[in-house]
């Protein structure tokens, strides 16, 4: 009898995958809890192993799984759930999937199953070069940090190879707390071996022994997941000490964070790490001088390094090869809010919003026009229709006030009020401050103060003018992003929505 | 009186399993916050002394994440997600329906000891919003009827 696949990701449970899955168990099939793909829409995705391939069925609920079954067993594209092949869905086929290739294929945990992925091959490869052929690699791929800033990765590794210390760190940064992501969880829960090994290349690129990845606490599945994987890892000599027989040793732990959105910033989370509250820094010293407990220390984001393990495996010039501009390799594009086919869509650089949109995302999941989209969560900017045809590229955004940041994508359609998403910015920014600087915890309640006045039509011009000098304020005047862009969504709705803002708005006026 | 010894006791072992490890403070407050469901005001001064930290400091560090508690809560924790891309799909509406079915704001557990409603930002399921967890498991587009229903066997007293 062949295999059943039931993804286990926290998408899929919350659509009711465990449901499904004991129905398979009680009609007696070898069922898999594999990861989703990322076609959240579809899920729980049913997928069954033929000899026309992975044969999908979704979304699936417990009431459908006999007559998919008699289906199998006869004219199986009879049934109404049926997709065909997988691997030929278009949503998936279309993709250029490089980090999220195994992701759905099969257990997460099962570390044989990884290594026949081409698993570890990477961390094989890198055991055979010198720490300054490693870093020089991830130089010569142009992989820049996927967290948001886009900082060239090879650049932050030399800094900390070139520092002399007894004690180094790799800290994985998995405190994903933008609205409309969940890329970095779909890794952890769907493919935990493949961050694993990246952050093992780090650390014996850089010297560091001890790494650790701090995981929102948001995350349950991928908690349970993360301890798991490392602990099988560190059975099959892939951490811990005298890794592969190589001499080398690194030690990972994952470690929770509390709820803080501003830990996800890079300084906030080495405060968090060392058991304080989540304070941003100042810079300098950088985190790659002075981090976690002073030390030398490589700060990366989940999906950087699972990109590391790709470009160890298949070679920087094949990871380059991706890309428009300076932004180079795939970009993990997280389709979400108001959706029809919602989901994780891995492109090279340079897709346009409205192809992503339009073509993946087949407009709203209300049916209603799409009115604004806002990319790269709480910070970035509201775009309006005028500029769905920027192609996603970190200097492309850049240079219409927008930030790609973490690739979320998240769609409105023309129920939405643009003055209460402005509010909501300001509104975000006092609940998350760390308080460190004035222009930002200060500054986001006056913010929330000025927008309710303006909408009650209370001096509108000189409360715009002065919601403008605030915004200045606080972009000048922040350490980090919290403050200093938290104006961006305020500024883009007042600038393509302003209508919304009138005391007598209607839900539907459009400027742009 | 007796209960409250057993308590400190219970309280002086979790800080002794972790007093040696780097940054303990995160992973120690988890530890009681998951003994406890919350951190009571008398373990601040056995986390203090057993980490060699001032009481400020500890109380410093609960007050700063929205996780810690310091206070009892319900059996069942219900957080809405507030963010952006549950807004875009009902959530402000969701959140409206959560406090008067329930009879309580943010932060607050209900008369029977059975519900704290709390808000979150983000539950990385954003691609089938909105979102609601409820202890450790998320459900996904979850509209009035559904939040009732989920709600329905979590309540009435112990």
């Amino acid at each position: 009898m062949s295999r059943f696949f039931i993804p286990q990701d926290t998408t899929a449970l919350a659509l009711g995958a465990d449901a499904v899955a004991a129905a398979l168990m009680e009609q007696g099939v070898e069922l898999v809890r594999n990861g989703s793909r990322g076609m959240f829409w579809l899920e729980p995705l049913l997928e069954v192993e033929t000899d026309a391939g992975r044969l999908g069925f979704g979304p699936v609920s417990p009431a459908d799984v006999p007559a998919i079954l008699t289906a199998l067993d006869k004219d199986v594209s009879s049934h109404p759930l049926f997709l065909g092949p997988v691997s030929e869905i278009s949503y998936l086929q279309s993709q250029q999937r490089l980090t999220f290739a195994r992701a759905g294929e099969g257990d997460p945990l099962c570390i044989e199953n990884y290594r026949a992925l081409n698993g570890f091959r990477g961390l094989e490869k890198a055991l055979q070069l010198s720490p300054q052929q490693m870093v020089d690699q991830v130089k010569e791929s142009g992989l820049r940090g996927r967290g948001g800033a886009a900082f060239p990765a090879g650049i932050k590794w030399q800094t900390v190879l070139d520092c002399q210390a007894e004690q180094k760190f790799i800290v994985c940064n998995a405190d994903e707390g933008d609205s409309g992501t969940f890329a970095d969880r779909l890794l952890m829960e769907a493919d935990p071996y493949q961050l694993i090994e990246g952050i093992c290349i780090a650390g014996l690129a850089v010297g560091a022994t001890q790494g650790y990845i701090y995981l929102r606490s948001e995350y349950p599945v991928a908690h349970r997941v993360l301890n798991i994987a490392i602990e099988r890892a560190t059975q099959a000599g892939y951490l811990g000490d005298n890794i592969q027989g190589s001499g080398n040793s690194f030690h990972l732990e994952v470690r929770l964070g509390a709820g803080a959105y501003i830990c996800g910033e890079e300084t906030s989370l080495l405060e968090s790490l060392e058991g304080k509250r989540g304070m941003v820094r100042a810079k300098p010293p950088l985190p790659a001088v002075e981090g976690l407990f002073g030390k030398p220390t490589v700060v990366n984001n989940v999906l950087t390094l699972a990109a590391i393990a790709t470009i160890f495996e298949q070679g920087a010039e094949v990871y380059k090869n991706f890309g428009m501009g300076r932004s180079r390799g795939t970009l993990a594009i997280q389709l979400a809010g108001n959706i029809k086919r919602g989901g994780l869509i891995e492109l090279a650089f340079g897709v346009t919003l409205r192809q992503v949109v339009e073509d993946y995302g087949q407009g709203t999941f209300s049916g209603r026009p799409i009115r604004a989209i806002q990319v790269g969560g709480p910070l970035g900017a509201f775009l309006p229709e005028s500029q769905w045809d920027t192609p996603m590229d970190y200097e492309a955004f850049a240079a219409i006030k927008a930030m790609i940041g973490h690739g979320g994508v998240v769609v409105f359609d023309d129920s939405v009020d643009m003055a209460a998403q402005a509010r909501f910015a300001m509104e975000f920014c006092v609940a998350e401050s760390c308080g460190k600087c004035t222009p930002c915890r200060i500054g986001s309640v006056r913010g929330v103060e000025v927008i309710d006045r303006i909408v009650a039509d209370q001096d509108r011009d000189n409360n715009l003018i002065l919601l403008h000098d605030l915004c200045d304020t606080m972009e000048a005047g922040s350490l980090c992003a919290m403050g200093g862009m938290t104006p961006y969504p305020v500024r883009s709705a007042l600038a393509h929505f302003a209508g919304d803002f009138a005391a007598t708005a209607g839900s539907c006026s459009e400027e742009n | 009186m007796e209960q409250a010894r057993s308590q400190q006791s219970q309280v002086a072992s979790i800080v002794d399993q972790h007093r040696d490890l780097p940054g303990a403070l995160l992973p120690l407050l988890h530890a009681i916050q998951a003994e406890f469901g919350f951190v009571p005001d008398d373990a601040v001064p056995v986390i203090a002394s057993g980490l060699n930290l001032s009481r400020a400091e500890v109380h410093g560090v609960i007050s700063f994440y929205h996780d810690f508690k310091t206070h009892p809560v319900g059996r069942h924790s219900v957080q809405i997600c507030r963010a952006e891309a549950c807004q875009a799909m009902g959530s402000r509406q969701l959140e409206t329906h959560a406090k008067e079915s329930l009879g309580i704001d943010y932060h607050q557990t209900t008369a029977d000891g059975s519900i704290s409603l709390e808000p979150v930002y983000c539950l990385g399921n954003c691609a089938c919003s909105p979102s609601v967890r409820i202890d450790n498991r998320i459900y996904a587009r979850v509209d009035r009827e559904k939040f009732d229903s989920l709600v329905a066997d979590l309540r009435g007293p112990k």
